[in-house]
């Protein structure tokens, strides 16, 4: 061999060796994974796995034992207890049940007396109990009139909390970027170059922190693809086309899949080569808007300030709240189905508030 | 063809790699050898099952002929020829032809008793072929992870491919290809530029030598890696944008499953700073 090629031996060797060693201790997965077909063969649209990741989801995501369903006999609970507004129809073994279950997912160090006073548990005292009415509310709520989205598997308290006061994914209004005169730098900018995100916001890539604010508590368009070829007719700003990303990694990364789960990259926009995943994503999208308009931010002088944000805002719901990087939250496991209480709108629900 | 006169002389028998005399024989300016046997029995099969192909899809349009790898059921298993077969004989096919080509010009390297830079080159392209049909598919434990053999559908396939991992530009490896990429065009450049600038100096003025051109990148940088060293260069970049291409595609999938900008999380979480 002579010296040119040494040369270029040594030097890939040396890029390689840098590239690998440092990573390997950090970085790389062991190539053990599973794939799943996504679209037609050769396109390329489908899911990769890694098993050890899959066994840290699937342990993440395990559906806890809950107490048996109770007959509607006896009593109603309205007749029995002062103060229940929206579960009134129930009887009171079924209502004592889901108070227990409530206790369960969503307090279970705290108990009971996380929202009621225990000299009387009628008491509307405690925020808590306010939030916790609200809350069952909108879980009715969305399983009855959001079923394009959560099918006939429903939600509970337990798909967001999972035994958390608050739901460990939530998030709250970013602070306005400052601007350049106002000697933060970008370190305090919400978006930009060299500015990773987290997993949950947009995947740890360099794109603005919030993009929940313009799509999941306002109603902006997610839509900035140019339809024709030629420049001129597309007014989309780089910032709209940032927080489109940024919403998109946000999903990819809440869901555990990857673009081409809801779209065929070839034509991201065009619904007829879209599978159908991109509809269910669709109409997920108006649920949480209406979840955070119509049940959260109502709830802002609900809430003590500390549970608020730095912008005075209260904690709001996207797309990993519930589903915590499994494409259907709980691997599709119903447990609303176990909880008919929660199917259905109340009928003696009370308006809010 | 006409043979120039002294053209003869690198005629030579011998320094074949198999077959001893078998074939070793040119036909007009062609060096045939085994391997130039082999590699156009190869390419005969793949090009035929490559129009067989095309002509069980619904289009003749050159850009829309579309030879589709199998469905990932079939695993690494053979599937019917309708269902993908026909990809996998069109890359075995592939592969052989390449093979073929390359040991080919390392048997014509023998004769003239040069190194076998040029093999070697031509391999790293090869190797970022397989790499696609054969190395990540096999580590992934399907044929049908590789990429479809049509003009338009493998760009398809390269696009979805790249945003199964959310943003491929995060990829260290397909940085550093991009990277070689580029600096390879700009050496290029640079290069036949300058070589061109000293052979046409001007009318009436005389053809400037290697001094001038040292000089030149003398004043200008410094430093110039002189007229051997330009070449080395050359292969090096060359030969490294082909290699880490291929390192980007083998790692995507086998080695990182996820977003690649989640995969710089090895960075934030350093114990220095974590």
């Amino acid at each position: 061999m002579n010296y040119g090629i040494k040369a270029a031996v040594l030097g890939l060797v040396g890029i390689g060796a840098a590239f690998l060693v440092i990573p390997m201790v950090f970085g790389f997965q062991k190539p053990m994974i599973e794939t799943v077909q996504h679209g037609p063969r050769g396109v390329a649209m489908g899911l990769v796995y890694n098993d050890g990741d899959l066994a840290k989801t699937a342990a993440a995501n395990k559906v806890p034992t809950y107490l048996p369903k109770l007959p509607a006999v006896g009593p109603k609970a309205s007749a029995v207890y002062k103060n229940v507004q929206v579960l009134g129809d129930l009887s009171v073994g079924q209502f004592t049940r889901l108070m227990a279950s409530v206790t369960q997912w969503v307090a279970p160090q705290q108990g009971c007396n996380y929202c009621h006073n225990p000299a009387n548990l009628a008491e509307d005292s405690k925020y808590t109990k306010v939030v916790a009415r609200r809350m069952l509310q909108m879980t009715q709520n969305i399983n009855q009139n959001w079923t394009q989205h959560v099918v006939a598997t429903g939600v509970t308290c337990y798909t967001c909390h999972r035994g958390l006061n608050i739901p460990a994914n939530v998030w709250t209004n970013a602070t306005p970027a400052p601007g350049s005169d106002s000697g933060m730098g970008f370190a305090a900018m919400n978006f930009g170059i060299a500015h990773p995100t987290t997993v949950t916001q947009a995947a740890v890539a360099s794109l603005p922190s919030d993009p929940f604010t313009p799509y999941l508590e306002g109603a902006q368009n997610i839509r900035v693809q140019s339809t024709v070829a030629l420049p001129g007719t597309d007014r989309s700003s780089i910032q709209q086309t940032d927080w489109t990303y940024a919403l998109m990694m946000h999903m990819s990364s809440s869901l555990g899949v990857n673009c081409t789960y809801c779209h065929n990259s070839r034509a991201f926009s065009d619904w007829s080569q879209s599978p159908p995943q991109r509809v269910t994503a669709w109409y997920g999208i108006r649920m949480v808007r209406e979840m955070n308009n119509g049940y959260m931010d109502p709830l802002a002088p609900v809430f003590p300030d500390y549970r608020k944000g730095p912008m005075g805002d209260v904690a709001k719901v996207n797309c990993t709240t519930c589903h915590q990087g499994v494409y259907k939250p709980l691997y599709g496991v119903s447990m609303a189905k176990d909880f008919p209480e929660l199917q259905t709108v109340s009928s003696s629900a009370h308006p809010y508030p | 063809m006409a043979m120039l006169s002294f053209e003869k002389k690198y005629r030579v028998r011998g320094g074949t790699l198999v077959g001893g005399d078998l074939f070793d024989f040119w036909v007009g300016p062609f060096y045939v050898g085994f391997f130039g046997v082999t590699t156009l029995f190869f390419t005969i099969i793949g090009v035929f099952m490559i129009l067989y192909g095309a002509s069980l899809g619904d289009t003749w349009n050159v850009w829309r002929i579309n030879i589709a790898p199998p469905d990932l059921k079939y695993g690494l298993g053979l599937a019917p020829l309708k269902e993908g077969g026909i990809w996998q004989i069109v890359t075995i096919c592939a592969v052989g032809a390449f093979v073929s080509w390359a040991l080919r010009q390392a048997e014509i390297c023998r004769k003239l008793g040069v190194g076998l830079h040029v093999p070697f080159a031509f391999s790293m392209a090869i190797f970022a072929y397989v790499s696609l049909v054969v190395i990540r598919p096999v580590l992934m434990g399907a044929w049908g992870h590789g990429f479809p053999y049509g003009i338009l559908s493998h760009l398809d396939w390269v696009s979805n491919t790249g945003y199964q991992y959310l943003h491929f530009h995060y990829n260290p490896a397909h940085m550093l290809a991009i990277t070689f990429f580029f600096t390879n065009c700009l050496a290029l450049a640079l290069h036949s530029a300058l070589v061109l600038s000293t052979l046409n100096p001007g009318k009436g003025q005389v053809v400037k030598a290697p001094e001038h051109e040292n000089t030149y990148f003398r004043d200008i940088i410094g430093y110039s890696i002189g007229t051997l060293g330009i070449h080395r260069l050359g292969l090096f970049l060359a030969m490294s944008a082909a290699f880490w291409s291929a390192i980007c595609i083998i790692i995507s999938g086998p080695f990182w499953s996820r977003g690649w900008p989640e995969w710089w999380g090895w960075w934030l979480n350093l114990p220095i700073w974590h």
